[in-house]
């Protein structure tokens, strides 16, 4: 058990440091120099050389990169060019934002994708099976934003029912917050319920198909028995891991999501820091997704492996 | 010493000849087939065809007609230049089917390629792209593509490369458990035992049998594609030609989405819904059909 | 014709007493928008207590049978005609509550894997109790009532099994779970589809002694579905013998065997080697042409097509079923003539084989094998010793887990040995992987694989395939390749125009004949044989075991055979080597190694094999599962299961060597061989 846990984390560090190098290889590629870009294009040549030594930009790769990620890993994500404040407050009001939308369209999703999914093989190469397969897939395929424009002219603009902005006055109360996250969580619902739908499904199906299925079929059981208990405990275990491995996904839809909706989550604060080349602001934040991205397959690795026997049992001999 | 036939000539016929149908010919069998080869089809004909057909300059300004709602003259109404949407929709099939497809091919050959290796020789190779490929996985794909086009500008030729560079590791895993599914059955080691190489094994022997994948993918990552390119000029990095661009367009009018003109984003949101779906309709299809 | 024909169905009488009556039974699948008839016009009882067999390649509709009876037939399948009775109740008729009652208490069923029968994420004891709860006890009487029930399917420590997961189990474990959880609700009707086609032979074996035990003890029916023969004809009172859907011939099981009337069944019985049939005399007769595919529709008789004593009424209307002696029906007009069918293939043939020499081609020393998963080590082979000499057929014999696979892999350089191995060809070593191998000696080992489907490129053509060792190890090319060509397609019995299509176009033994032709397209010395007929049916098995020996005669190689199967390995081997996790136990002349004395690994492995010639042998009974190669027993590997192990405890401490006991003949057994034959020789051997 412990060196499987080791093994696990061991590999999701060696990947957090491959990543840490992509994303760091990928803020010098940058083009434009830091200082310039704060400084503007008038400013003199000197006080541009002072600022890129005073950031420290002027050093060799290796020495930056080593201070960068030893400064994160001691949680001090240095200051934002862009708003010249320290980068976590921010960080931390963006993520808080984001989590509440990427909550909402989890509680949403996870039972409703399941449902569809397990719905679509039950009645496999029918109707209902095939409209819930190809709207899922369609809805999986459409960019966010494309949805996101669909449903503020049929909300907002025809029907007046929700606002199009997502961003809530300060210091609203839950239920308004609640009623300008509905419309920004659809898109991100689309995009994931296909794919989520689409493995409750192949799992169900698979699980239908089984041997031990048509035994409990045959030991009598009623059909409900059959289902809930032979059924759906094999066919929902790997779907937790495409659950979780979705959540990447979800990240890059916030990206799109928040820009349409003007909502001040980690999405904007991206976009934000890439446009205006804020690589401290900017190095952090996709770190950060980057954390809670291994952060939830370790998790769903973790809780596949308890809920399933045989990786239970063998990892605990 | 001669054995009688053990297999009568007239009899094997009806065993050994089980002609299968062409897969094309079962494809139009399926009408979620048919439905998403006409509208791509339609799209198809937009892109070469799309200015002899768009009934304006999709370019024209005309700063007297701003923000006109749907009408006669002007279906879809004019956006915030007075410009017709309709033609902008038209002509603007252009931009994204020369970007998409070509970014595509581009994921497809590296990644196929990549695949065949990694999941021919695994070991140590593979152990350390494997790594690499879930680094970068680790991030949304359409986030990462973004970070480059940020990094490097924006232009044709920087867009179809990053987006076939951040495809080719997620075709390539997509190819890898193929080959390593193909690597379980005897006719590889039988291929060895008549000495074969390396690279005739890849490209000969277990390229074909992976190809029906990689179609799919390649046509799973077409969508995708154009979700991509979409996406991205919505977020301000399209690529700025002379031709108009629906994901560009959306950009510039969505903020009059408030004050009711909703004709200027919706058109052209409905143009890439339209395609994208087309595309994955197509792609169900052709996997079912491939499956099956 | 003597016969009169049929007016009704014979066998034990109808009515209330039967537990099964099934009348003209038509099943239709669809497919592709077209109906297909899997099942046509059958009909058969099964009367209390009685136990019945239904034999048939695949394809003939048996499971089908199986899937009718229990109302589960896949969502295109359908009966179209006829009616079914279990009981005295009609399954078709039932609302799904009524179905689920007699599910629950009326009819279980058995199947072929047992390992995919069981609820991988519910514990066994669980699974086991639910019949009881079915049944309408409370869980902890289920629980009781399950321990109580493994008991009785001599589940040594219930309790401890029912903490289990299915995958915690062994084969024969799992099916033992699997029958406890089918006999647990008493049913009138016990349906077994094959199950003891995924085990091994000794455990085979065990499970059958099982059924057979408890039927005895449990009034229950027994519908016994195979392709073995020999296994219905132990297990079964009667048995109907089916092919392309339809019951050819029915009778009580012995009589069926002994004198078969329908053409159908006299040649499958001649495509199954008996004791004293070998490839030289006693050849195996076969069966010419194909299954028809499924659902043809056809005038007449449905095997006419492959009957050897067609007439034309046969092809004209289909025949009845006909009396042919008490209690035995034939669907045949000719069923007389069946008793004498004429052969497909001449009893004996004079092979122009050379006798092999007794210089080795092969020499194997010392060779050990080790696989590491998940930091278990595993000996799949340790320290074999073993000779392969120019011309022979060394027949090698195991279980699953005994290594033959891998002495096969390590030989053709697909697996590496452990360090200390030694593989010669004509006293030069085998490099250990192939690029270390000489063109000569790659060219000089082939392989047929067990399934053709696997072995062969299913994107490349029968052309391609064939030809590619022509050019690749024979260098041909031109004229001379295609003549070679011609030539080699003519060898395995194919057709010019078998050459145009891919595999998938190709039936199971056409299949077989190009992956033949594969290896033997380079000129092998040494061709390994991997269970090349274990994915065949019977009569096809047969056709390519003939297939083997004539090349061999023809072309003078050499043959590794690996077989689970020992009349195969008998019918086919000069030699036999036993292998038992990874340790040679004997090794000897072929009739040597069956007439003993033996090794008590052999004797338990061939007093397993059900026997069609009806000879109750003594039989030795095994204990215990097979151990793990992770985890082998101290001393003789097999002291665990031996049923002759000797009191002394020098099986238990000490590896016996081995040693030649006879000429020619090694083995690897404390019990001197003295004592060996005194212990073996009240076996009637024939």
């Amino acid at each position: 058990m412990a060196i499987y846990l080791l093994r696990r984390l061991g590999l999701a560090i060696i990947t957090l440091f491959l990543l840490s190098l992509i994303i760091f290889f990928a803020g010098q590629v940058l083009p434009g120099d830091p200082a310039r870009s704060i400084l503007g294009p008038l400013s003199a040549e000197s006080a541009v050389r002072a600022l890129d030594h005073q950031l420290g930009v002027d050093r060799p790769l290796v020495t930056q990169y080593w201070s960068w990620i030893s400064d994160m890993l001691r949680g001090n994500m240095g200051k934002s060019y862009q708003y010249q404040s320290p980068v976590e407050p921010l960080l931390v009001t963006a993520l808080v934002n984001s989590a509440k939308l990427a909550a909402l369209a989890f509680i949403v999703i996870i039972p409703l994708s399941i449902l569809g999914g397990v719905i679509a093989a039950l009645y496999a190469g029918r109707p209902a099976d095939r409209i819930i397969t190809l709207t899922g897939s369609s809805g999986a395929a459409v960019p966010e934003f494309v949805s996101g424009i669909v449903v503020i002219v049929v909300f907002s603009v025809v029907l007046k029912l929700l606002p199009p902005s997502a961003q809530a006055q300060p210091g609203a109360s839950f239920l308004t917050q609640l009623k300008s996250l509905i419309l920004p969580a659809i898109p991100l619902v689309l995009v994931l319920f296909g794919y989520i739908a689409r493995m409750a499904r192949a799992g169900t199906i698979e699980a239908l198909e089984s041997d031990y299925v048509r035994t409990a079929t045959l030991k009598g059981l009623k059909r409900v028995v059959v289902i809930y208990r032979h059924v759906l405990r094999n066919s929902l275990l790997p779907t937790i891991t495409v659950i979780a491995t979705q959540i990447g996904y979800l990240i890059g839809g916030l990206v799109v999501v928040e820009r349409l909706f003007n909502y001040q989550g980690i999405g904007n604060l991206i976009f934000h820091a890439a446009t205006s080349k804020d690589f401290p602001m900017l190095e952090a934040s996709v770190l950060t997704i980057g954390v809670v991205y291994m952060v939830a397959t370790v998790g769903a690795d973790l809780l596949t492996m308890l809920l399933n026997p045989r990786q239970r049992t063998e990892v605990f001999r | 010493m001669t054995e009688t036939l053990a297999v009568p000539p007239g009899v094997v016929s009806t065993d050994a000849d089980r002609r299968e149908q062409p897969v094309w010919r079962l494809l139009l069998t399926r009408p979620t087939f048919v439905v998403g080869a006409l509208i791509l089809l339609f799209w198809i004909v937009c892109a070469i065809f799309g200015s002899d057909i768009a009934p304006h300059n999709p370019l024209a300004q005309q700063l007297l007609a701003v923000n006109q709602p749907p009408s006669a003259a002007h279906w879809f109404g004019t956006d915030q230049l007075g410009r017709d949407v309709l033609s902008r929709v038209i002509v603007g099939a252009q931009t994204m089917l020369i970007i998409a497809p070509l970014a595509t091919v581009v994921g497809t050959v590296l990644g196929t390629a990549l695949g065949l290796v990694l999941g021919y020789f695994g070991g140590a190779v593979d152990q350390v792209v494997s790594r690499i490929v879930e680094a970068v996985l680790a991030l949304p794909a359409i986030l990462v593509i973004f970070l480059f086009m940020v990094a490097l500008g924006v232009s044709t030729r920087s867009q179809i490369l990053v987006i076939g560079f951040i495809f080719t590791p997620l075709i390539a895993r997509t190819v890898r458990s193929a080959v390593q599914v193909e690597s379980q059955l005897d006719y590889l080691p039988a291929a060895r035992l008549l000495g074969e190489r390396p690279m005739r094994m890849m490209f000969v022997e277990i390229l074909p049998n992976v190809m029906p994948t990689v179609l799919v993918e390649f046509t799973i990552r077409l969508g995708y594609a154009i979700f991509t390119v979409a996406t991205l000029a919505f977020l301000g990095f399209g690529v700025q030609l002379s031709t108009p661009n629906w994901g560009t367009d959306i950009n510039a009018n969505y903020v009059v989405l408030g004050a009711g003109y909703w004709w200027e984003t919706l058109f052209p949101a409905l143009a890439i819904a339209s395609l994208i779906i087309a595309i994955n309709l197509v792609a169900d299809a052709i996997e079912q059909v491939l499956a099956g | 014709m003597t016969a009169t024909e049929a007016t009704e169905i014979p066998g034990p009488a109808a009515g209330p007493l039967s537990a099964v009556q099934v009348e003209h039974l038509d099943v239709t699948y669809r497919i592709r928008g077209q109906d297909r008839l899997a099942l046509r016009d059958v009909s058969f009882q099964i009367g209390r207590s009685e136990s019945y067999g239904l034999v048939g390649e695949s394809g003939s509709g048996k499971s089908t049978v199986a899937l009718a009876l229990t109302r589960y037939l896949p969502r295109n399948g359908r009966v179209s005609a006829g009616s079914i009775r279990i009981a005295g109740r009609d399954p078709l008729a039932m609302n799904a509550d009524k179905l689920r009652q007699l599910r629950a208490h009326s009819v279980s069923m058995v199947y072929q894997e047992p390992g995919k029968a069981l609820n991988p994420s519910m514990r066994v004891g669980r699974q086991v109790a639910e019949v009881y709860e079915v049944a309408g006890l409370g869980k902890a009487e289920a629980l009781e009532r399950s321990e109580a029930m493994l008991r009785t399917v001599q589940i040594s420590d219930p309790g401890q099994v029912m903490q289990r997961y299915p995958h915690q189990l062994s084969g024969g474990m799992a099916q033992r779970v699997v029958i406890a959880m089918a006999l647990a609700s008493e049913p009138e009707l016990l349906i077994l589809d094959e199950p003891t086609t995924a085990l091994d032979a000794t455990v085979e074996a065990e499970v059958l002694d099982l059924v057979a035990g408890l039927r005895e003890q449990l009034d229950t029916s027994l519908l016994f579905i195979s392709h073995n023969l020999a296994v219905i004809a132990k297990m079964c009172d009667r048995v109907g013998v089916l092919y392309a859907g339809e019951l050819i011939e029915e009778g009580p099981a012995r009589q069926v065997f002994d004198q078969p009337r329908h053409p159908y069944t006299v040649g499958l019985l001649r495509c199954i080697p008996r004791i004293g049939q070998r490839k030289d005399h006693g050849r195996l007769d076969t069966i010419p042409g194909f299954l028809p595919p499924p659902g043809q529709q056809q005038a007449g008789c449905i095997f006419a097509p492959r009957c050897p004593i067609v007439e034309q009424r046969c092809r004209e209307t289909a025949p009845p079923p006909f009396d042919t002696a008490p209690g035995q029906t034939s669907r045949c007009y000719l069923h007389e003539a069946a008793r004498d069918l004429p052969r497909n293939t001449p009893v004996d043939l004079q092979l122009a084989a050379t006798p092999p020499a007794s210089e080795p081609v092969v020499t194997i020393r010392n060779l050990s094998k080790t696989f590491t998963s998940r930091g278990q080590t595993v000996h799949a082979l340790a320290g074999v010793n073993l000779e392969i000499k120019r011309g022979e057929t060394l027949g090698l014999v195991g279980e699953s887990g005994s290594g033959k696979t891998t002495l096969a892999r390590i030989l053709l350089a697909l697996t590496a040995p452990d360090p200390g191995s030694a593989v010669e060809m004509d006293g030069q070593p085998l490099g250990a992987e192939l690029r270390q191998r000489s063109p000569a000696q790659l060219k000089a080992l082939q392989i047929v694989f067990q399934n053709p489907d696997s072995a062969l490129n299913r994107r490349h053509t029968v052309r391609r395939l064939i030809s590619r060792p022509l050019v690749k190890l024979a260098g041909l090319s031109g004229a001379a390749l295609a003549d070679r060509l011609t030539e080699l397609v003519q060898s395995v019995r194919m057709e010019p125009r078998h050459l145009a299509l891919r595999p998938r176009q190709l039936s199971g033994g056409l299949k077989q004949r190009v992956a033949i032709a594969r290896a033997f397209g380079g000129g092998p010395r040494i061709v390994v044989c991997d269970e090349p007929t274990s994915a065949l049916d019977v009569s096809v098995q047969a056709a390519i075991l003939n297939l083997l020996a004539d090349l061999q005669a023809k072309e003078q190689v050499t043959y590794l055979f690996i077989s689970h199967d020992l009349q195969l390995v008998r019918y086919l081997s000069d030699r036999i080597a036993v292998l038992y996790l990874g340790r040679l136990m004997e090794l000897g002349p072929a009739e040597r190694v069956f007439s003993g004395p033996h090794h008590p690994y052999t004797e338990a492995l061939l007093s397993a094999v059900p026997s069609l010639d009806g000879q109750r042998r003594q039989r030795i009974r095994l204990s215990g599962e097979i151990p793990s190669a992770a985890n082998p027993p101290s001393g003789c590997v097999f002291h665990t299961r031996c049923p002759r192990r000797l009191d002394s405890g020098i099986c238990e401490s000490t590896e016996p060597p081995l040693v030649e006991v006879e000429p020619g003949h090694l083995m690897s057994c404390h019990i001197p061989i003295d004592q060996l034959t005194t212990l073996q020789s009240y076996e009637p051997m024939p």
